[in-house]
């Protein structure tokens, strides 16, 4: 399988206080295409901010990180702005929904900053979210649906650019743990049909049932 | 800028802040309302200016005969200057570019003028032909006083239609006899005038006459001409030579400022004009002034909701937003408030002006205010400048948003 993600002696430091943090420290790993991965360690470990980086939502020090051959460093807004768009889908623990917007045009959202046309951009927002078993609740706002329910919704929202790279923060820490198992089960059955997943968890759990584990301690892969 | 799917996202935003919106709304409503109306009033007051000269020729120069009041050549001041016929002849004989010249005799005292049974006071004016041009009177019926009325000394008068109506009512006038104190005089002509009622009720008579019937000798009270197409500074020019002249024929100092009263309309014109341009500057600041508030309040509000937002920008980073899209999402946000709020401020003050319009066309004050498009389109222009003034910090602040502040939204 092609390397999807390549990350080379990487350091990130916390400019807060007198002293910057030294959070990330030469981190080095690699991702291939079709993986699923979950990062775990305590909180404080560094992953959320590793996360952040993955997702360029977040900048680094040091090092390298290259997405599927392109390398991540010092972007301008905009250009971040549209890597994200088209490589990344995000999938957050707090679901992350527009509350104003309903369960379908949250999922079209991406799409419109792509400049796809509404109908277009609709219909492919209605196929995902038959995909995810949620067609009935297309016209729902996002206070209308249950927990599960939103994280569908988000997923749905991740996967409408059909991204390289599915990064999911903490996907189930909201859920009770019969959804978080049927989230759990969406999320490998995306990954099964192809889509690389790199999840974010500290829960054991949720963590063993990715193929491969990264676990951070204090800025340091540790296996 | 604006597609349909923009529109409708605009159109969400500002239902979800709607007592927000409104309130905005209000004070740039406000502000552009209170511009609209300080810019008609302006507008008004100069009006009522320009219109209090249109009733006289604005390039006109008038003298009058005052106290002298400084010795020369060893005669005392103290007595008054008294203008005669020759005074008139020499002006027009000595003092180039005069257009039309008229002197005045003041028929002292309201005469009772009658016509058969009625009877009333009316103002008596002896005059020349070309005061015909003087006082911009219009000749409405008949005609005015002529060269040969004034050779003859002929007992014609010319009268106002407040004379006519109070003494012929409908009854035919041209051709009939007024007395004025048991003189009879003929009416030859009707005129009208753009002054108030004052101009309006007077009856003029042939100079001459009014020397002879009413013991005035060839005595002159008052001094008119014109400058035709004169510059300010050759009316100035006319004025000083016009006061040499007089001056040397009734022995003045030249020093003596007080002893020949002369008003340079075309000179006082230019100086209230000028002040008028100075008002309408300070009504467009004021107003400026009102509507900033508007602007500030606008850009307060865009600030407080893009700081409220921030979540929601984070979010929308995160899903692929470009700073671009986010600056138009914003700026469209002040443009659309700005606009609407401003069109209808602009339009309730010009109704309101409009509407109170007829109440100001007689006044002297205020007349007539009004609103022009040019002055509507400025104040369309400062809207949609201060539309894009009022988004720019926020729409900055809100391309700065880290996407992170999305991922910290527990």
């Amino acid at each position: 399988m092609p390397r999807l993600i390549e990350v080379e002696q990487l350091n990130k430091f916390h400019k807060s206080g007198d002293a910057p943090l030294h959070v990330l420290k030469d981190l080095s790993f690699a991702i291939d295409e079709g993986e699923m991965v979950a990062v775990t360690g305590a909180s404080g470990s560094g992953k959320s901010t590793l996360l952040n980086i993955l997702g360029i939502l977040d900048d680094y020090d040091s090092g390298r990180y290259t997405l599927a051959g392109t390398l991540m460093r010092g972007l301008s807004e905009r250009k971040a702005a549209q890597y994200r768009n088209r490589f990344i889908g995000f999938v957050f623990q707090s679901f992350n929904l527009l509350p104003f917007k309903t369960a379908l045009d949250n999922v079209a959202l991406p799409l419109y900053y792509q400049g796809v046309g509404r109908t277009k951009r609709r219909r492919l927002a209605a196929d995902l979210l038959s995909k995810v078993g949620l067609s009935d609740r297309a016209h729902h706002h996002p206070e209308e649906l249950s927990g599960g329910q939103k994280q569908r919704v988000a997923i749905a929202r991740a996967l409408i650019t059909r991204p390289s790279l599915l990064l999911a923060d903490e996907p189930t820490g909201a859920l009770d743990s019969v959804t978080a198992a049927s989230i759990m089960e969406l999320l490998e059955e995306l990954n099964r049909e192809g889509t690389t997943l790199l999840m974010v968890t500290h829960e054991p759990s949720i963590a063993a049932r990715a193929a491969r584990r990264i676990v951070l301690h204090d800025g340091r892969v540790v296996s | 800028m604006f597609g349909l799917d923009a529109a409708n996202e605009l159109l969400q935003l500002l239902w979800r802040n709607r007592v927000r919106t409104a309130l905005t709304a209000l004070a740039v409503s406000w502000g552009i309302f209170l511009l609209v109306i300080l810019v008609a009033l302006g507008r008004g007051l100069e009006n009522g200016a320009v219109h209090d000269f249109r009733d006289d020729a604005v390039n006109s120069i008038w003298i009058r005969g005052m106290k002298v009041s400084l010795p020369f050549n060893g005669r005392a001041p103290g007595r008054k200057v008294q203008f005669k016929n020759a005074d008139l002849l020499a002006l027009q004989r000595r003092l180039n570019g005069i257009e039309h010249l008229s002197g005045r005799y003041y028929v002292s005292g309201n005469f009772a003028v009658s016509h058969g049974s009625k009877s009333a006071h009316f103002d008596i004016r002896g005059v020349h032909p070309d005061h015909v041009f003087l006082e911009k009177t219009l000749i409405t019926d008949g005609r005015f006083i002529n060269p040969r009325d004034i050779d003859e000394r002929r007992k014609v008068a010319v009268i106002g239609p407040l004379v006519q109506k109070a003494l012929f009512g409908d009854q035919p006038y041209l051709g009939h006899e007024i007395q004025i104190r048991g003189v009879i005089y003929q009416v030859v002509g009707l005129y009208d005038d753009e002054g108030g009622r004052g101009e309006l009720s007077r009856i003029y008579i042939p100079i001459s006459t009014a020397q002879l019937v009413y013991h005035g000798s060839d005595n002159i009270h008052h001094i008119l001409f014109t400058v035709g197409e004169a510059s300010n500074e050759q009316s100035a020019a006319m004025e000083q030579r016009a006061r040499s002249l007089l001056s040397e024929r009734h022995g003045i100092s030249l020093a003596d400022r007080r002893a020949l009263n002369i008003n340079n309309n075309l000179i006082r014109f230019q100086k209230v004009s000028e002040i008028f341009r100075w008002i309408s500057a300070f009504v467009w600041l004021v107003g400026l002034g009102t509507l900033l508030a508007g602007v500030v309040g606008v850009s307060n509000i865009l600030l407080i909701s893009v700081q409220e937002r921030s979540v929601e920008i984070g979010i929308r980073k995160a899903l692929g937003a470009t700073p671009l899209a986010l600056v138009r999402m914003v700026l469209s946000e002040a443009l659309v408030i700005t606009l609407l709020a401003g069109y209808f401020g602009l339009f309730s003050g010009v109704a309101l002006v409009e509407f109170a319009r007829p109440w100001f066309a007689d006044s002297d004050l205020v007349r007539n205010p009004e609103v022009d498009l040019k002055s509507s389109l400025i104040a369309l222009a400062i809207l949609v400048s201060a539309a894009m003034i009022a988004g720019a910090a926020p729409a900055w602040r809100a391309a700065l948003v880290k996407p992170i502040v999305a991922m910290r939204s527990l």
